[in-house]
């Protein structure tokens, strides 16, 4: 049902000088610590990044929770705010498949999907066998999943003894990670077009279409990026 | 709200959010890794991280907004230095990047 070896691989990327674990921690018990302070119980916390896993659409989550906002709207803007994750899956999923693998397999395993599995999985990916990459995806994804469901428990019950800086320095370790995986990963000339154009057009779009900004960004980077001339890579 | 709508809330985010990543599941299952609609979804999910990526740090959301951009971007651009320096360590630059930013934010 699973090549082990290939799930510990994967697994294995939580530790070394490249873990994604210490940018996980600081930006999910900093999470747990606002899902304390807006009033949820320990075990709402942790369902929710059990069965949620994306930070962004938990915070819209918490705000529009504590703004009093309807379903539909939590609904609505989480969807938007984590819309990006379908050209994501979409852009991972054809490298990890193998006719020997499940179709369940890839249904349940895309709920790992999130930022920093996706940038390690595109970065990795390549040097294991085909035939077990959706393994080597499973080890990363429960993984850093595991990593975001402790830290968020261990946010809320430290919660009272974050203080306000405290808070603030957690928050800026993410985008630092972040950053740094994706520089990492300008190994061609046309990812890194993509990559600097949606740098560039992000904030920018930011102040006239703030909903949109990102998707659109993005949109523009990546077709800028694939229509150049040259060989489209695969990375 | 009662605790039943905060589960209510909980479970609507969680489907609104699977949403997109099944959908990508039901996208891939035809699609070639040397298709060239898979290379601009490729491109296009790049683009959309580092949009995000700068998005975060120039307009932040939450506890960010209590520093000025000057300190995230000297924050940012030591962490980006070590993280080339160190042939691409991850670790020391996340760390890094925690105790400059506390250093910073308290005597600014």
């Amino acid at each position: 049902m699973i090549h082990i070896k290939s799930y510990l691989q994967g697994l294995k990327s939580l530790i070394g000088i490249r873990s994604p674990a210490l940018a996980l921690a600081a930006s999910f018990i900093a999470l747990g610590a606002i899902f304390k302070q807006a009033g949820f119980s320990l075990e709402q916390s942790i369902a929710s990044s059990l069965f949620t896993y994306a930070l962004p659409g938990q915070l819209v989550m918490t705000e529009s929770y504590l703004l009093g906002a309807s379903l539909i709207n939590i609904f609505i803007s989480v969807w938007l705010v984590n819309f990006r994750f379908y050209p994501m899956t979409v852009a991972l999923m054809p490298a990890l498949q193998h006719k020997s693998q499940p179709r369940w397999k890839y249904y349940l395993s895309c709920h790992f999907l999130a930022v920093s599995s996706w940038l390690i999985m595109k970065d990795g990916y390549k040097k294991i066998d085909k035939k077990y990459r959706l393994d080597y995806w499973i080890g990363i994804g429960s993984g850093t999943l595991s990593s975001a469901v402790l830290s968020t428990l261990f946010g809320y019950l430290i919660s009272d003894y974050l203080n306000n800086n405290m808070m603030i320095a957690l928050a800026i370790v993410n985008p630092v990670y972040f950053l740094c995986m994706m520089i990492g990963a300008m190994k061609n000339i046309k990812t890194t077009i993509a990559i600097v154009i949606g740098i560039i057009l992000g904030p920018l779009f930011y102040l006239t279409i703030p909903e949109w900004s990102i998707l659109i960004a993005g949109f523009i980077g990546g077709t800028a990026a694939f229509l150049m001339k040259g060989k489209n890579n695969d990375i | 709200m009662t605790s039943s709508s905060i589960v209510l809330i909980i479970l609507i985010t969680s489907v609104a959010t699977y949403i997109s990543r099944v959908l990508g599941v039901l996208t891939s299952e035809r699609l070639s890794i040397k298709s060239k609609i898979f290379s601009w979804f490729n491109y296009v999910a790049y683009s959309i991280l580092a949009a995000l990526i700068s998005r975060m740090i120039i307009f932040p959301a939450g506890a960010l907004l209590e520093s000025t951009l000057l300190i995230r971007f000297i924050v940012i651009a030591v962490c980006v230095v070590v993280f080339i320096y160190t042939k691409k360590n991850l670790v020391l630059p996340t760390v890094l990047s925690f105790v400059l930013f506390t250093f910073l934010v308290s005597v600014q």
